[in-house]
């Protein structure tokens, strides 16, 4: 009877430990705490938005228990900023632990630092062929992303410190996506990480990381693109908590898949062959993460349109930003359409998944810089 | 399918035309930017409005054509696929997999038919049993068919979205435009004059229109702009702007734009009132609408005017409303005075790099001075003093075309903050009865030139004549003398020296002018310098000011008008359904798998034949097929 048995898998649910429990009623609490302490700044989207991130959290946490550890850490971390300012801004530059650690520009700044350590960390494991390397790399992007969403997250608090009317959550200008996108490549290609079991990979993926890593520095540097600035009424709206953070798992995801394209060129012609995971690998993780980008930039789109309607008279204006979504959406299309319905394999796709992180670029930031539309609160 | 994706390529490419040439621009500035030819050429193309030209509806057309036929031809196949177990396969084919594992069994033919359900179960799969030509017993599984509607819900998805972004668009129009029943009205005209040919009628199924209403206005129509000209779209009730309010941020930024309607219809018992602002429109009887803009709604205006070139500092009032017309001067040297624009805040940033905070300066005015044979000058006047360097000035721009920049008048402030000190000391200078009293007074103050009297005299005249020529054109009729009369060694040397004497002359001017209006006199010191510095150069200027006008706004009733956007837009909900059934569809097609398998029971030979097959081969299919046959061995051995 035992041996019979021996297949049937447990679902979600039976596998949970107590632990896991903890950690749900955890994120609960949390955000019924948020709830209860800013719920006049909230409407009911925004509500609803909040207990839903608390499931999403408590989802994502039971199915990738890293994610889950990531989530209190932030969570900690956080609070323990937020308490440091104690309702005052300038403590920011007062307090030693939020000078040099944890305010959100410090622990931003963190995030930078670290994600260039783990990027030459990943490198050197892969030529030294170094498991020990290749840990602490992954460590050091791990808590370069912990460092990146508690500089968002106080960052948030922070901005309701400038004034009541100001705050708002920080994903609302080029700056503060490019730090969302550093999170979100760098969390996906973790899972990935974890799940084929390859750290080989972490020195392409980290290459993106680090091109929007310069971005950051020299916007912060040069444009003093830091200052939290406030709103204008267009992006006052609930959309926007789902809109941006939908379409960077799609932009994530989209660089992640070239990144691994790369990979995959490079192994093709012989070069790194034997430190990197094998062609099929490599393939199916680049079909996986265009199959993520499409979904999750077909659903931000769609959010977008439904948001257009509400602020621009319109659910499709041909904005360049609209369009160029949707010739971004069209380039996936065909690629997972070439792939799934003819069975199409190899070097072209990789090279095309290549092309497509230029094409996304270009609607990501070419868009904001060369042409003028209803988007243009991302101009340089 | 290879039709349809030829297609949305051309799609793709036109839809980037569109964004890299700026569309519904006017038209004029398409003229400028490719000249005459190239101009016509592309307007037939219909390249300054891609996604409404007629080619670009055509390929839509086309394309939920083919792809509805695309869906009647395979639906029917992909149907029957979601619906089968597969169970007529013959023990020939399953030979033929890749993917299959045979299994010796001791066990009897039912203890394995309940076993493999179980497993088969346990994993998800539905199974159908069929008894063989052969005597074998087939048990045929299936999981994961539903992947089948994803290309069923992802095909239906585009055609839903395309018809009801055609709903949309302007089909209608275009027809009726090309059949000759409407044309686009080109001239600046009344609404009311505009003919039936140019109108919509409130049956309009669809359409997305503009409507300017200053506050305390009510209307019925709106416009919609079609390539260099507009359609006027009848509403199906009136609507009333009572209030429009803009908020700012402590910044200075615009926080909010906000607008309190009222519609009025018949239909309603009484009217609604309500609040708009962006991102919170209003929706009746189908039409949304929405907060867009705003601009000036006829804010009135009292202005003193000075004349620049009068050697007094008499002003006299003027008052006027914007997009309204005022005079100034009389007979032949009238200027027509249009107002056009009124801004009560204006954001600037005014730190030298650029990198510091925007600030408000306060309101402005925007106007044009127009001659009687036409030819405008346009300024731009600040209401309150600027700050500049760190001192004061009231700033006024006028520039001859819309292509120049504005050039300013910059007045530096009196001590009181106003511009009377400046105005009087220029009545003082340009009074030429002032300048002996000048000339004495600056004699007074020279040593040199008190002792001898013959010296005195001609200093003094000399005072009188350098005045005479500044007062005519500022430093520039200086520099002339000079150039016509000195020698070009010595010119700097007497440049120097004309400058020196003007500025002390500007002393004691600006001081008589100070005591005719009883006030305390400039000191000698750094900062009367300065002034003096500042108040000869805005001298200078007048005279390159255009007309002798300066417009000093004094007071405002601000009135302000709302942009508002009407949309109809019956086609929403078929796009959101396509959405939907998009978003299904893909999640389907990518993250539900398809897979089979066949399970061959022989009893004759105490064999159990395993075959799975997937319609796609992938690395997860491979460790499931390599679970699974692991999993059956120690089940079945």
């Amino acid at each position: 009877m035992n041996n019979s048995l021996e297949y049937q898998q447990k679902t979600l649910l039976q596998s949970l430990r107590w632990q896991d429990w903890l950690y749900a009623l955890i994120v609960f609490a949390g955000s019924i705490f948020a709830y209860v302490k800013y719920s006049q700044y909230m409407d009911i989207y925004e509500v609803s938005f909040l207990f839903g991130a608390a499931a999403l959290a408590s989802y994502l946490g039971w199915k990738w228990k890293g994610l889950g550890k990531l989530v209190l850490a932030v969570g900690i971390i956080s609070v323990f900023s937020i308490s440091l300012y104690d309702g005052e801004q300038a403590k920011a530059t007062q307090v030693f632990l939020l000078k040099f650690l944890i305010s959100s520009q410090s622990a931003i700044m963190w995030m930078n630092v670290l994600f260039v350590l783990a990027m030459v960390t990943y490198w050197f494991a892969m030529y030294k062929r170094s498991d020990f390397a290749g840990k602490v790399a992954s460590a050091l992007t791990w808590s370069a992303v912990l460092f990146g969403f508690v500089g968002l997250m106080v960052r948030w608090y922070e901005s309701y410190l400038i004034a009541p009317d100001v705050g708002h959550i920080p994903i609302s200008n080029l700056y503060e996506v490019f730090i969302l996108f550093c999170l979100i490549t760098a969390l996906l290609y973790l899972h990935y990480e974890q799940k084929l079991n390859t750290k080989q990979l972490g020195g392409f993926v980290l290459l993106v990381i680090n091109a929007a890593v310069g971005f950051i520095l020299w916007y912060t540097f040069d444009r003093q693109a830091h200052n939290i600035q406030p709103l204008v009424p267009a992006l006052q709206s609930y959309w926007m908590k789902i809109h941006v953070p939908a379409n960077f798992v799609g932009y994530g995801a989209f660089s992640l898949a070239a990144m691994v394209a790369a990979a995959y060129l490079l192994a093709d012609k012989g070069i790194l062959a034997s430190r990197l995971p094998s062609l099929d690998v490599l393939d199916d993780l680049m079909y996986k993460s265009i199959a993520v980008g499409f979904a999750f930039f077909t659903i931000a789109t769609i959010l977008g349109a439904m948001w257009a309607a509400e602020a621009w008279g319109g659910y499709w204006s041909w904005d360049p930003k609209e369009t160029w979504a949707l010739i971004v959406w069209l380039n996936y299309a065909a690629w997972l359409h070439l792939r799934m319905v003819k069975g199409l394999r190899g070097p072209l796709l990789a090279w095309w998944s290549l092309i497509g992180l230029l094409i996304t670029t270009f609607a990501f930031l070419g868009v904001n810089m060369f042409l003028s539309g209803l988007h243009s609160y991302g101009t340089l | 399918m290879r039709f349809a994706v030829s297609l949305l390529s051309v799609l793709g490419v036109a839809s980037i035309i569109g964004t890299v040439l700026k569309q519904n621009e006017p038209y004029e500035n398409y003229i400028i930017k490719f000249g005459q030819f190239w101009f016509g050429l592309f307007e037939k193309l219909g390249l300054y409005d891609v996604y409404h030209s007629g080619w670009f509806l055509l390929i839509l057309l086309f394309l939920v054509i083919s792809t509805s036929l695309c869906i009647y031809r395979n639906t029917p196949s992909m149907l029957k696929e979601w619906r089968t177990f597969k169970e007529h396969a013959t023990e020939k084919s399953l030979n033929a997999f890749s993917h299959q594992e045979t299994y010796s069994t001791n066990a009897s033919t039912d203890e394995l038919k309940q076993k493999l359900t179980q497993f088969l179960t346990a994993k998800g799969f539905k199974f159908k049993f069929r008894t063989q030509e052969d005597g074998s017993e087939l048990i045929a599984a299936k999981a994961g068919t539903h992947q089948r509607w994803g290309y069923i819900f992802t095909h239906v998805a585009m055609v839903v979205i395309l018809f009801g972004g055609l709903l949309d668009g302007n089909l209608p129009f275009k027809i009726q435009e090309m059949l000759g029943y409407k044309r686009i009205e080109t001239l600046d005209i009344p609404e009311s004059q505009v003919p039936p040919e140019s109108r919509l009628s409130i049956f309009n199924p669809s359409f997305r229109a503009n409507m300017t209403l200053p506050e305390g206005v009510s209307d019925n129509v709106a416009f919609v702009r079609v390539r260099d000209g507009y359609l006027v779209q009848e509403l199906p009730f009136r609507v009333a702007l009572k209030d429009f309010r803009i908020e700012h941020y402590a910044t200075g930024q615009p926080k909010s734009f906000e607008s309190d309607l009222v519609i009025i219809d018949p239909d309603l018992k009484e009217p609604i009132t309500k609040t708009i602002s962006v991102n919170h429109p209003l929706t009746y009887k189908g039409i949304a609408i929405y907060q867009s803009d705003f601009q000036d709604g006829g804010t009135t205006l009292n202005f003193k005017v000075w004349n620049l070139f009068a050697p007094n500092a008499e002003t006299q009032l003027l008052t006027g409303a914007i997009f309204q017309n005022g005079v100034l001067g009389e007979g032949d040297e009238a200027l027509k005075v249009e107002f056009n624009d009124f801004r009560k805040f204006n954001i600037i940033n005014m730190s030298p790099d650029g990198k510091g905070k925007p600030q408000n300066v306060g309101p402005n005015i925007t106007y044009k001075l127009r001659d009687n044979r036409g030819q405008a000058i346009e300024y731009v006047n600040y209401m309150q003093p600027m700050q500049i360097d760190g001192k004061h000035y009231f700033l006024s721009g006028m520039r001859e075309t819309v292509q120049d920049d504005f050039r300013y008048l910059r007045i530096p402030v009196d001590n009181d903050f106003g511009m009377e000190g400046f105005m009087n000391f220029r009545a003082t200078m340009l009074d030429a009865a002032k300048y002996p009293e000048i000339a004495q007074r600056i004699a007074r103050n020279s040593i040199d030139v008190k002792k001898d009297p013959a010296v005195k005299k001609q200093f003094e005249e000399s005072v009188v004549q350098l005045l005479t020529v500044f007062a005519k054109s500022g430093y520039t009729g200086v520099a002339q003398v000079i150039e016509k009369s000195v020698p070009e060694k010595e010119r700097e040397a007497v440049a120097r020296t004309y400058i020196k004497m003007v500025s002390v002359a500007a002393f004691e001017a600006y001081n008589m002018s100070l005591e005719a209006n009883n006030k305390p006199l400039l000191p000698s010191n750094g900062d009367t310098e300065s002034l003096l510095r500042d108040s000869l150069n805005a001298f200078s200027d007048i005279f390159f000011f255009g007309t002798p006008y300066y417009l000093q706004l004094e007071q405002f009733e601000h009135k302000e008008a709302s942009g508002l956007q009407l949309t109809k837009s019956p086609g929403q909900k078929w796009v959101y359904l396509g959405s939907v059934l998009l978003v299904l569809g893909i999640f389907s097609m990518m993250y539900i798998r398809e897979r089979r398998i066949w399970l061959s029971l022989r009893p004759g030979k105490q064999q159990v034949h395993f075959a799975m097959a997937s319609n796609r081969k992938n690395l997860d299919f491979e460790k499931e097929f390599n679970l699974y046959r692991e999993q059956l061995r120690s089940l079945i051995g």
